[in-house]
This record gives structure tokens, C-alpha cells and sequence, in this order.
């Protein structure tokens, strides 16, 4: 410690300080920068936030403001006789759709993995597993795209038909199934492969942590390892499984490669997911229509991107809420 | 309800290393048993074989034998997670499941073993469990509140009461109050001498007057030094172990020269 004191301090009536106490000025200054740095970058987040905000609401105005007629003789994909919000309705429903049939298949298959990972296999199986389903997100999702356009579309097929004709009472599956198989339910395959590695490393990440006293504590009781996993490691980690599905849920609803080269669009409400030409999400949308689009058209497709700004924002908060709820029981207090 | 152990010739490893050599002992019914000895000689290791937790650990196993009423708990044909419902387990710190209410908590062990325990069943059950571990004048008007949310020493006594609430034959204590205070380790002594009434208790202590006053008999434990296995090295009454014991090691570790 420094002897000497910083000038201001000795300008100022102050009780005398304790030898040793004091700080020197660098670490006074190190101190100073590492707070500016983490304040800084907290608000910058804050601040690109905003700025995308007000980007798409600026943006969007024109189509939100220009009454729907002027829009459909101004643009030429815009359909007659419908309203901007009319037009948003059913891509929103497909977005949602594609990227809820994604999480269904995708979070039960990542549990799974993390739990091997994290709990059943060998440590070397375990490692080389994790690396493997890390290198599944290092695919660029042009290559998914193309992979399930061109191999994934011939092999579902005869799946597909099979399920159009076993559970077609079941809106979902309603038959009959399209040849070829460009249709929602592939794209929502492609979809949750994709997002398959960052829910894994979350679940994995939180299972592991999962403490050894409360393991212990199961396992005492004269639980198997199952039931060991079922008292103890997945409500700890319920929050974490949450968080994992929302990363997730955040890339299905923003992709838009994939479901581009893989699904054929169709712009109506149905839950018809073997069938063809009935959905499409927004980001496939904004992609296939923007090259051509007039500055109206633009402003169209970017009034869906605020749609699905908002989305993102609201299925998020709404996570937040579901696992604050039970917070008394999280095990953080 | 409780049952008498006895154990032959055990060697404990972990993986090649031999962590506690040649235990022979017996465990009675109805008493409580208290290991004491220097830290990392093996006390806790052995008292974790006796209840195959041990194995938990990646590489660890055991040679010998450890007979519950005449029944080699490793047997080819015995089952860890049935020995687990014998013989119950209360660890050094307090471990509640954070996600669970505090009836939840007793009846987690119940819950393995019976998935259809019926409502009133089960609420007679947490009422006994609760005043089986003196816990349920404290506890009863906030029974579904989260059981963190309780003291440790309260916390402690809701996992003696998750611990009894299987009925197990035999209750395995590690340290049970190292991380209390001691108004909440009185309360614990007190209810270990109520509960050797109905189990068999094994207790391992660093606290030399907790095993003088809560245990019948006392083992004690010592290691020659690192990387050397842990063992017995007397086991007699507790009155006579700490009065006049018959090795030079115990004598000079109860009167406080080492450890």
C-alpha cells in the first residue's frame, strides 16, 4: 500500500485514515473503469433494444398508416380486400405454430440428451457427446435448409402419410399428407434439430449443477436413479429447462433459411401441418418478399417484423412470469 | 423396527485407494453408536457403506461383509435402493428439496415407495413423521410453506422427519449437527435419545461431548497418517471408552493431545 495520499483527499477535512486501509489511486482507477464498463454495457443492451424498437415502429408506420386498399393496388403480393392486420394474423399463427411443433419435439429429445450427458453415461461418452451436439449448432442454417429440402423432405414422406391416415381425426395431422413433403411439420423438424443443441447445453449446464447434497438426500431415501432425477435434478432445474427452451424458442422463431427452402407457403389459419401451401412464418416471409418489394412493400414486411419483435417480447415475459411464480421453491433462498 | 449389524473384515477403496482397512464391528438394535476420530479418518466413509451410499461415488466399492440381521446387505441378489429403505441417512448439512413444501418433504420417500398413499393417510403420516422429530408444534400452520424457508436447525429435524417417515430399521447420522447452532444441537441430542427407542442409531460426531452424552457405545476411528487407510482402533460402552479406554491412541485423542 502506498504511503502517500491522492491530492483531493488531503485538500478535504477527514478523519485520519487507518494505515493500509487506504487504496492506492490505480486501483482506485481500476475500480472506477471496471464499473463504468459493466454499467456501460448493461445500458448499451438497453440502448440497441431501444434503437430496434423505434427502428420498426418508424419503419412500419407507413404500411400501418396507408389505409389497406392504397396497399393492396401498391404492392403487388398483398392480398385485396384484407387489412394489415388481417395480412400479419396468419403469418404470426404459422410462426407460432412452426416454432411450438419445434419446441414440442425438441425439448423432450434435449432433457433426454443433458440427462445422459449429465447423469448416465460414462465420462468419456459424455464428453464426446457434448462436443457432438455442440458442433450441431456450429451448422450454418443455409446447409439445414438445403438438408431438409433435399433429403429430409423424400425421407419424412412416407412417415407423414402414415400419420394422415392413423391419427388424421386429429386436426394436426388431417390428411391428405402433400407430396412432396414441403410442408410445416417437416420445416418444424429441421427447425428443432436446430435448436436442439442450445437447449441441450443449458439443460446439461443446469442438471450438473443440480447440488450432490440434494442427489444424496434422494438417493438416501431409496430412490433408483430415475426417481433420484425426478426429485431432485429436474425441479432444481426447471428454470434453467425454461430458460433453455426460450433460446431455443428465440432462434425457431426468428429462422428463416430453412423454413424458406423447405416449406411452400400458404397464407391462411390452419393447424393442418402435413398439408401444403397453408402456412408461413414471418422471417421466411420477409426473406422470399423482400428483394422485389416496392418502399410500401418494405414497410409491410417490416410492420411483421415488429410483430414478431412483440411476440418474442411477450413469450419471453411470460416464461420470466411462469418460473418467478414458483421462485419460494426454486431452492435459490 | 430396528435391527442389529453386524460387520466382518470390510475394506473400503475409492477406485485403487484404500481408504479404511479391516473394520469389524457390531452394530446393536435400540442404541445409538457414535464414531469418533480425526477428521479424514474414514468414519464417515464407513458409516456411508453401511447403507451403500458409498458406492454412489464413481469407482468406490467395498470387500467384506455387512450383515443386517444376519442378511449381507452386499449380497449378489440385494438391491442398493431397497437397502436405502432400511436403513435411513441424515447428512451433514441440512438438505430439504428446495422445490418441495415441507409436507412434500416428509413424504418424499413415502412417495417412492407408495405413489397412491391416500390424502388422509398421508396427512397423519407428516403429523407423526413431524412430532417424531419434534418438529410439528413449529411447523404445523405453514405446512405447505417451502421447507428452505425454515432455520437449519429446523431444517435438519424436517429431514430426520423425511428420513423416519419410510420407517427404516436403522438411521444413519453424519455429523448432524456440525452446521448448528447449539440450542439446535441440543434439540437434536434430545431427539436422538427418543428415537433409539424405535431405531437403530449410528452417529458419527467430531464433538467428543456430543458422543459422551447422546451414544451406548462408541468406535474409534484413526489413520496413521496421509494417504494411510483409516481404522478401528477400539470400540467399547461409552462410559468405558471415555473413563479408561484400552488404547494409548483413544486415550490421547479424548483427552485432547491430537485431533
Amino acid at each position: 500500500m502506498s504511503a502517500t495520499s491522492p491530492p483531493t483527499a488531503a485538500d478535504r477535512p477527514q478523519p485520519a485514515p487507518r494505515r493500509g486501509a487506504r487504496r492506492t489511486p490505480r486501483d482506485h482507477g481500476a475500480n472506477r473503469a471496471f464499473r463504468l464498463v459493466s454499467t456501460g454495457s448493461g445500458v448499451l443492451i438497453l440502448v440497441v433494444l431501444a434503437a430496434v424498437a423505434v427502428f420498426l415502429v418508424v419503419q412500419a408506420w407507413p404500411a400501418i398508416s396507408t389505409p389497406s386498399d392504397e396497399l393492396a393496388d401498391a404492392v403487388s403480393w398483398f392480398p385485396q380486400d384484407t387489412s394489415l392486420l388481417e395480412f400479419i394474423g396468419p403469418l404470426v399463427f404459422g410462426t407460432l405454430l412452426a416454432s411450438a411443433l419445434a419446441l414440442v419435439i425438441a425439448v423432450p429429445l434435449a432433457i433426454g440428451i443433458a440427462l445422459f450427458i449429465s447423469h448416465y453415461a460414462p465420462r468419456r461418452l459424455a464428453q464426446a457427446l457434448g462436443y457432438a451436439v455442440d458442433l450441431l449448432a456450429a451448422i450454418p442454417s443455409v446447409v439445414y435448409g438445403l438438408w431438409g429440402a433435399i433429403v429430409l423432405v423424400g425421407f419424412v414422406h412416407p412417415i407423414w402419410v402414415w400419420l394422415a391416415d392413423v391419427l388424421g381425426w386429429f386436426p394436426l395431422f388431417a390428411g391428405p399428407a402433400s407430396d412432396p413433403s414441403r410442408v410445416l411439420l417437416t420445416a418444424s423438424v429441421v427447425l428443432a434439430v436446430m435448436i436442439l443443441p442450445i437447449v441441450t447445453a443449458v439443460c446439461r449446464e443446469v442438471f450438473l449443477q443440480t447440488p450432490k447434497l440434494h442427489e444424496e438426500a434422494a438417493l438416501a431415501l431409496g430412490a433408483t436413479r430415475w426417481e433420484m432425477v425426478r426429485t431432485a435434478v429436474l425441479p432444481f432445474a426447471l428454470s434453467g429447462i425454461v430458460s433453455g427452451a426460450m433460446l431455443g424458442l428465440g432462434r425457431a422463431l426468428g429462422e428463416t433459411m430453412a423454413v424458406l427452402m423447405i416449406l411452400s407457403p400458404g397464407f391462411v389459419y390452419s393447424f393442418a401441418v402435413l398439408q401444403a401451401g397453408k402456412q408461413q412464418t414471418i422471417a421466411a416471409n420477409i426473406a422470399a418478399q423482400y428483394p422485389e418489394a416496392p418502399p410500401l412493400g418494405v414497410n409491410t414486411l417490416i410492420a411483421t417484423g415488429l410483430a414478431l419483435f412483440v411476440i418474442t417480447m411477450v413469450v419471453n415475459m411470460a416464461a420470466r412470469a411462469i418460473v418467478a411464480r414458483r421462485k419460494d421453491f426454486s431452492g435459490a433462498n | 423396527m430396528s435391527q442389529r449389524i453386524d460387520v466382518k473384515d470390510l475394506n473400503i477403496y475409492y477406485g485403487d485407494f484404500l481408504a479404511v482397512q479391516d473394520v469389524s464391528m457390531a452394530i446393536e438394535p435400540q442404541s445409538v453408536t457414535a464414531f469418533i476420530g480425526p477428521s479424514g479418518c474414514g468414519k464417515s466413509t464407513f458409516l456411508r457403506t453401511l447403507n451403500r451410499m458409498h458406492e454412489v461415488i464413481p469407482g468406490a466399492r467395498v470387500e467384506g461383509t455387512v450383515a443386517m440381521e444376519g442378511v449381507d446387505l452386499y449380497g449378489d441378489d440385494v438391491d442398493p435402493v431397497a437397502v436405502r429403505r432400511q436403513v435411513g441417512m441424515v447428512f451433514q448439512r441440512p438438505n430439504p428439496f428446495p422445490t418441495m413444501s415441507i409436507e412434500e418433504n416428509v413424504l418424499a420417500g413415502v412417495r417412492l415407495v407408495n405413489k397412491r398413499i391416500s390424502k388422509a393417510d398421508a396427512a397423519e403420516l407428516v403429523e407423526t413423521s413431524l412430532r417424531g422429530a419434534n418438529l410439528w408444534e413449529e411447523v404445523k400452520d405453514r405446512l405447505a410453506k417451502p421447507g428452505s424457508g425454515l432455520s437449519g436447525g429446523q431444517q435438519q429435524r424436517l429431514c430426520i422427519a423425511r428420513a423416519i417417515a419410510v420407517k427404516p430399521q436403522v438411521l444413519l447420522m453424519d455429523e448432524p449437527c456440525s452446521a448448528l447452532d447449539p440450542i439446535s444441537t441440543l434439540a437434536i441430542e434430545d431427539l436422538i435419545s427418543e428415537l433409539k427407542r424405535d431405531f437403530t442409531i449410528v452417529i458419527v460426531t467430531h464433538n467428543m461431548q456430543q458422543a459422551a452424552r447422546v451414544s451406548d457405545r462408541t468406535a474409534f476411528f484413526n489413520i496413521a497418517g496421509t494417504g494411510k487407510p483409516g481404522r478401528l482402533i477400539e470400540m467399547d460402552e461409552t462410559g468405558v471408552m471415555f473413563a479408561s479406554p484400552t488404547e494409548k491412541a483413544t486415550e490421547d485423542y479424548i483427552s485432547g493431545r491430537f485431533g
